[in-house]
């Protein structure tokens, strides 16, 4: 016999909102981009909707936490586990939240016929969603390699992001009539580079759950 | 007639995790080493091993049967009362072994028990509180209305009972009635106090109110608690020992236990998916 049935699949359903969370959010950020490249007016309007989808999922998951918190008295890595999950819906709502400043970087470019080149944002948008998906999978499926791996990941899409600006404030001098695009541009990278630290902090409960200890993976 | 006997077992210590995991500055008070105990052919306790220390509530959890209750009862020999209980290992208080000694009383004086319901005599509140006492020989009134008034006032039931020591102690409520039996306790003026199961049979207010109460008594006395309560050991003690099949799987401070244990059959039963 299962003991604590009904507690395992509270659980369960618990992990299955956070990985509908970070595939909506994976959605919403690809197609923050895409709109962002394709000056896609639409596609960001839709970006900005689906925010609210996510943010009903955090609160969600926050009400469930809690009830089994209340309910089940949770200890050892049960009590981990739903503590991380409140922490990581959190992390995950922020990122929905960079998602929609993309789009509405989009917004505020409009039509423009500027050539600045995105292609290392782009760059730093598939390592971003590559973390996301190995921060959950570390959480998950207890692999602390995974939390570790997304930690030097982050690394990665700081310097990239460095790389960016650079490239983009050099741009910008040369081209100055340009300016709103390439400050668009600028913002757009920041909020990548915000991306990768939640999901760092994503990892960290997952090391969390997985070592009983708090880890700095974004010293 | 008691049968209990007692075989000395002077083998080194083995390296369980009982003895290499405290290392706050507090004193031990109580120090077994290698405990094993039988019931008849049975045996109930294998290699118990475990410092408890001074002015701290250890708590004993696990499933029924797995011989945490066995185990209290050892520390102050009321195993010796069952037929065919037989014994070897050491179980040291104040550095003094207490199966070598025959002064079962004294031991007894020292180490006092509250079980899991409340066992008063029937007679007055006052009466029960100085039964003790006076068996040791305390005749002057002035005296015993000093232990009375201070063992009910260290149990926190004074307030309550103060104005009717001398009715019937068995009309009082369930959870009043056990803590005038941690009064009774406390009269004796013991060191270690063990309790077995002293909630279960209390509504939760009580049980809260006798929680409040172990935590205040524990700047005085060395308490050993068994409980089935994983929540109240975890609200109670300072250290948590699990017992498995007559062993203890791990004994560490009860935050540790009841958030990062390190074995597995320990994560298993605190949360539940066994026991």
């Amino acid at each position: 016999m299962v003991v604590r049935e009904s507690f395992e699949s509270s659980l369960k359903e618990l992990e299955e909102k956070i990985v509908e969370m970070e595939r909506q959010t994976i959605v919403m950020l690809e197609k923050a981009f895409s709109s962002l490249k394709t000056q896609d007016i639409e596609g960001a309007l839709r970006v900005l909707e689906e925010d609210d989808e996510v943010d009903d999922l955090e609160e969600e998951i926050n009400r469930l936490a809690l009830w089994l918190m209340v309910k089940e008295q949770p200890v050892a890595r049960d009590l981990r586990m739903i503590i991380g999950a409140i922490k990581i819906s959190s992390e995950v709502e922020r990122i929905a939240d960079f998602a929609v400043n993309i789009a509405k970087a989009t917004l505020q470019i409009g039509k423009s016929d500027s050539k600045a080149n995105t292609a290392k944002l782009e760059e730093i948008l598939g390592i971003c969603l590559s973390m996301l998906q190995k921060s959950l999978k570390a959480f998950f499926e207890g692999e602390m390699s995974l939390a570790k791996e997304v930690g030097d990941m982050d690394d990665k899409v700081d310097e990239l992001s460095d790389l960016v600006y650079r490239e983009l404030t050099s741009y910008l001098s040369e081209h100055p009539e340009e300016t709103n695009h390439v400050v668009q541009l600028l913002f757009v990278n920041r909020h990548l580079e915000r991306v990768g630290d939640h999901i760092t902090n994503i990892a960290e409960s997952a090391a969390y759950l997985i070592k009983g200890r708090i880890y700095d993976l974004n010293p | 007639m008691n049968t209990t006997t007692l075989e000395r077992n002077r083998t080194e210590k083995k390296s369980v995790t009982s003895k290499s995991s405290s290392q706050s500055d507090t004193q031990t008070k109580i120090s077994v080493n290698n405990l094993n105990l039988f019931y008849g052919e049975k045996q109930a306790l294998y290699e118990v091993s475990i410092d408890i220390n001074e002015k701290e509530v250890t708590a004993l959890i696990g499933p029924s049967g797995c011989g945490k209750s066995t185990f209290l009862r050892t520390l102050n020999r009321m195993n010796d009362l069952i037929d065919g209980v037989r014994i070897n290992g050491q179980i040291k208080i104040d550095q003094e072994d207490i199966y070598q000694s025959n002064d079962v009383i004294k031991l007894r004086t020292k180490v006092g028990m509250v079980f899991q319901k409340p066992n008063l005599f029937p007679m007055s509140i006052y009466d029960n509180v100085a039964y003790g006492p006076r068996m040791q020989g305390i005749k002057n009134k002035g005296e015993l209305n000093k232990i009375v008034e201070e063992s009910l006032r260290g149990a926190a039931i004074w307030d309550e009972v103060k104005d009717r020591l001398k009715t019937s102690a068995l009309g009082l409520s369930g959870g009043q009635q056990q803590r005038v039996c941690i009064a009774r306790a406390i009269a004796m003026k013991p060191d270690v106090i063990l309790m077995d199961e002293p909630t279960s049979a209390l509504d939760p207010i009580s049980t809260l109110k006798v929680e409040e109460l172990i935590a205040q008594m524990k700047n005085e006395y060395t308490i050993v608690i068994v409980t089935h309560n994983m929540q109240q050991a975890a609200r109670v003690s300072d250290k948590t020992a699990f017992f498995l099949n007559g062993e203890i799987i791990e004994f560490d401070e009860t935050s540790k236990i009841f958030s990062m244990p390190s074995d597995q059959r320990t994560e298993d039963y605190v949360t539940g998916r066994f026991g």
